[in-house]
């Protein structure tokens, strides 16, 4: 079916360049093509499809598209086929007369993965010769995917009009492919394609010369071979590229997850096993923040984000002020007491969440400008992670300002540094110590936030994050902000090159041994802190 | 054991839930009346997590048993008994399941149980259910390798779910080249075991085969989404089939959308995502992912359209989704009812013997029958995700399936067939005409 449908989209596009105005309108074939979509069989629609878009009526382009968007419903009574416009205007699809309405009878036409690809590359002849490169690349990628020998003219017409240099790579590579699998290509030809493909040196490009078939010349056998081997050695050191970006970006995620931990258990000391807790009300947040949103103000929803981060910090913050006020104040010095307690709290925050948002996941959506990657050579960036990883630093160097330049960090300081002295100058501890926890609830809300564009949102968030937290402030060096950093993005990277070796499981416990060794050695983590306060 | 400790504190106290403890309380009650009241009914027990980390799966299918006993005693009960529902709780914590059995069959003088959802909750009951001879009925799609006498398996066997799920990649989608991802667990393992013997008997070289592992609540996909990409790019068309774990699933598919892996490029079939796991996720980058199943919400039929209208105004909300774990509660409780009426009672031995051979509907439109290997015959359905939610069916089996407690393609149980009314044997040996072998 798609070799058919390459033919006939080749003819397509030859009638367009021809000029599509001297069309009779014969309906015949057209329109009974189009009557079968309402057949609601995937191999009448499929047919359908192929025999619209080589039919070269005017209504061809509109009638592929609104199928491929699920505006072409049909009523499998009279058999007639419906277009809602984008403006939402009915039009019976096999004429283009206006219809007032789709009656009630007829069902959008169902489409399958199969149906879905032939559409994508009927379309796709179609976009050749679109005025916007971006298109024309993208059509000239999925000829290079699809080499099919029959849109060879059709490409090199498009090369010699192309202006855009990247358009005009993008055909050069699509025409090389096309040669390399054309059978009565001359060697010469062959070699020069491969040339061309090696240079571009990715994926797809090592997919084109390792399917290659068996029955080539010497010659371009070996060229393919040497090819093969370049680009898997270029390849391999892209890798390892990849590998130390996602091993930043999840350092980043085990970063934004212990700040906040950092403050509460390394700064003050306390063993906070509610501090997942707080980054689940954050991720909460963020979900009452775009519902609130989407039934209010749809056209806000892209900076939903940028709303729950203060929404976050301070309702996690006042949620840890109360807690210090409450419970963990009367627990200072008494680190068991304090671990269940934060414990058992943890699980009547878990279930007060349950309670108010039932047990299943809810659904955090993601701002257009938190989705989707883009290529950096041969690295796949994706942009949540960017974002997070972005994010992740600016919360960091804005608490470590907080807590150098200004008054409310001086005091800080002073507290956890040396308690009665500070008290004696005059700072109110008490009040100090409200406020610190309070501000280690309020980053792990924003982790949250953060954190409910990469995972579920579910009463179950924090539990998955608490013992990476604690895993990387002790790695780090308790008490050093620093050391929390550097923790995270170590335990991150070398997790992701162990992962690809040993697999998610094994590099996953490989991580855990060796953070065991090395507490062994270095009982108080990367960066110890000197001084009386570790004494104390 | 951090989280068994969770699941022994903690209660929840959602609104679905609220209404379960109401009835619960109520039942609870009249079982402390006088005896004389428990003579005239026939006690049902249920086994499901209704706190901890299967909560979100298994308070569904309690509820569908209550909703099934509302019914069935709506239309008169069970041989002139009206049904009471018994509830425990066993709190997603798999030695508890074996306690709370135990306390249903012997305390409560429960006819029969309709519970468990994990493997291991099953295994770990199961001598409780052979010791004091009482029937439980399973409604969750497993792993297979089990044919027990007092077990009555209702959801999909690896050959009514995984197999087809395959043949119909490697037909429609010529998808040459496989990916087996799972979640590190006993059921993704044999599933996967499985099915690597099933295509490497069809021909698929081991290197065209990568599996993969990951274990529970997996969030970082980066490393393996990009694996895949890589693999999928070697010029085969090639796809993924995932036996990965409900909350895993969110961040999976999410990677997959931002790494621009389109289900037209390298569609991604799925065994544990159903309709109540979707309703957590913004499914318009999944749109045409795949699931196979014996049952979705969206199959158009008179049945399926009652039990849909009747279920949601049961549980009082429009929006209640429906799913093929709830289809297998379904067909197992009238299956029971219709054993226990040819038995004319509800001693174990009798409706045990009554059961293979029943019939009873299922929501799509056929009948299922329950085999004497206590599996059950399904139609299987492969249908691609939409951008509400739900599933649009694109593919079924054009019979029912008959479901093999032992797999075909593992040589360990080839020969193997469970056979409860000939042989009065779960694992007969077909080759050595034997009863044993691996199992029990």
């Amino acid at each position: 079916m798609t070799d058919l449908l390459y033919r006939f989209r080749a003819i397509a596009v030859a009638f367009l360049l021809v000029g599509a105005t001297a069309i009779p309108a014969f309906a015949g074939p057209f329109e009974d093509a189009v009557a079968k979509f309402a057949n609601d069989d995937f191999s009448d629609s499929d047919e359908a499809v192929g025999i619209i878009a080589t039919s070269g009526n005017p209504q061809a382009f509109a009638v592929i598209t609104a199928l491929q968007e699920g505006r072409l419903s049909a009523d499998p009574d009279s058999k007639k086929v419906y277009l809602t416009g984008t403006d939402g205007k009915v039009t019976d699809a096999a004429t283009g007369e206006a219809v007032a309405e789709v009656p009630a009878s007829a069902a959008a036409v169902r489409l399958n993965n199969r149906l879905r690809r032939n559409i994508e590359s009927a379309l796709g002849g179609l976009t050749l010769m679109s005025p916007d490169p971006a298109k024309r690349i993208a059509s000239a990628q999925s000829v290079f995917k699809s080499h099919e020998t029959a849109m060879l003219p059709v490409i090199e017409t498009a090369l010699e009009k192309e202006t855009n240099k990247a358009a005009k790579q993008a055909f050069t590579e699509a025409r090389a492919a096309i040669l390399l699998y054309k059978e009565d290509a001359t060697e010469a030809e062959k070699i020069e394609s491969i040339a061309i493909i090696k240079g571009r040196g990715d994926q797809d490009a090592l997919a084109l010369l390792t399917s290659l078939p068996a029955d080539q010349t010497v010659g371009v056998a070996r060229s393919a071979a040497s090819a093969v081997t370049a680009i898997n050695s270029r390849q391999t050191l892209w890798s390892i590229g990849q590998n130390a970006w996602y091993g930043l970006s999840l350092g980043s995620v085990l970063l934004l997850a212990a700040i906040g931990l950092a403050i509460t258990f390394g700064v003050m000391g306390v063993i906070n096993m509610a501090h997942g807790e707080m980054v689940m009300i954050g991720a909460y947040v963020t979900f009452v923040v775009q519902d609130v949103i989407r039934t209010s103000y749809p056209g806000l929803f892209d900076y939903s984000l940028l709303m729950a981060v203060p929404l976050a910090f301070i309702v996690a913050g006042l949620l840890g002020i109360v807690i210090e006020r409450t419970i963990i104040r009367f627990l200072y010095g008494r680190p068991l007491e304090t671990l269940l307690a934060t414990w058992g709290l943890s699980l009547v925050l878990q279930q007060a969440v349950r309670t108010m948002f039932g047990p299943t996941n809810r659904e955090v959506g993601n701002p257009s400008w938190m989705s989707g990657a883009f290529e950096l050579g041969q690295l796949t960036i994706t942009y949540n992670r960017l974002w997070i990883l972005c994010f992740t630093l600016a919360v960091f160097a804005i608490l470590l300002a907080m807590l150098r330049y200004t008054s409310i960090g001086l005091e800080m300081r002073a507290v956890t540094q040396n308690r009665r002295m500070a008290a004696s100058m005059g700072i109110a501890t008490s009040r100090v110590d409200a406020l610190t926890f309070g501000l280690g609830s309020g980053i792990a809300g924003i982790a949250g936030v953060a954190l409910s564009q990469i995972d579920n949102v579910s009463p179950n968030l924090g539990q998955s994050y608490i013992i990476d937290s604690f895993m990387v402030v002790v790695f780090g060096g308790v008490g050093n902000l620093w050391g929390t950093l550097v923790g995270a993005f170590s335990l991150g990277i070398a997790n992701k090159f162990l992962e690809p070796v040993a697999g998610a499981v094994l590099g996953k416990i490989a991580i855990l041994v060796l953070i065991i060794l090395f507490i062994q050695k270095r009982p108080r983590g990367l960066f110890a802190l000197k001084g009386r306060a570790i004494e104390a | 054991m951090i989280t068994n400790l969770t699941h022994a504190i903690a209660k929840p106290i959602s609104r679905r839930s609220l209404m379960a403890a109401a009835t619960g309380l109520a039942l609870g009650l009249s079982a402390f009346s006088p005896a004389k009241a428990a003579d005239d009914t026939i006690k049902v027990g249920v086994l499901h997590s209704l706190s901890g980390t299967m909560a979100i799966s298994e308070t569904t299918l309690k509820d569908t048993v209550l909703f099934m006993i509302d019914q069935q005693n709506k239309k008169g009960g069970v041989n002139g008994k009206k049904l009471e529902a018994v509830v425990v709780d066993p709190a997603s914590n798999w030695p508890l399941f074996a306690e709370k059995a135990r306390e249903l069959i012997t305390k409560d003088k429960v006819a029969v149980v309709f519970g468990c959802w994990t493997s291991v909750s099953r295994k770990s009951v199961l001598p409780v259910f052979k010791e004091l001879n009482n029937i439980l009925f399973y409604p969750v799609q497993y792993e297979g390798e089990e044919s027990e006498r007092n077990v009555f398996y209702t959801g999909a066997a690896p050959n009514q779910q995984a197999i087809p799920a395959v043949d119909y990649l490697m037909k429609d989608e010529k998808v040459k080249r496989w990916v087996l991802a799972g979640t590190d667990y006993v059921y993704p393992r044999t599933t996967n075991k499985i099915l690597e013997a099933y295509l490497k008997s069809k021909g698929v070289k081991q290197e065209d085969i990568m599996i993969n592992y990951t274990p529970f609540g997996h969030s970082d996909w980066q490393t393996i989404v990009a694996d895949i990409k890589k693999f999928g790019s070697a010029g085969k068309k090639t796809a993924v089939v995932s036996t990965i774990n409900g909350d895993a699933n969110v961040p999976f598919y999410k990677e997959l959308g931002n790494q621009g892996i389109k289900a037209t490029d390298i569609p991604v079939v799925a065994f544990s995502v159903g309709e109540e796991e979707l309703a957590g996720i913004d499914t318009k980058p999944l749109l045409g992912h795949l699931a196979a199943w014996n049952y979705f919400q969206s199959i158009k039929n008179p049945e399926n359209e009652k039990f849909i209208k009747e279920w949601q105004a049961f549980t009082k909300n429009p929006k209640r989704v429906t799913n093929d774990p709830m289809e297998a509660t379904v067909i197992g409780f009238n299956m029971w009812v219709k054993a226990v009426e040819k038995a004319k009672s509800i001693e174990a031995d009798k409706v045990i013997d009554a059961l293979p051979g029943i019939e009873a509907k299922n929501l799509t439109g056929g009948t299922s029958k329950m085999l004497p290997n206590h599996h059950i015959t399904k139609p299987v359905f492969i249908g691609e995700i939409k951008a509400n939610g739900q599933f649009d069916v694109v593919w079924k089996t054009p019979a029912l399936v008959a479901g093999d407690a032992w797999s075909k393609e593992l040589d360990g149980s080839k020969d193997l067939i469970g056979d409860w009314v000939g042989k009065k044997c779960g694992n007969f040996n077909t080759k050595t005409n034997k009863c044993g072998g691996q199992g029990s």
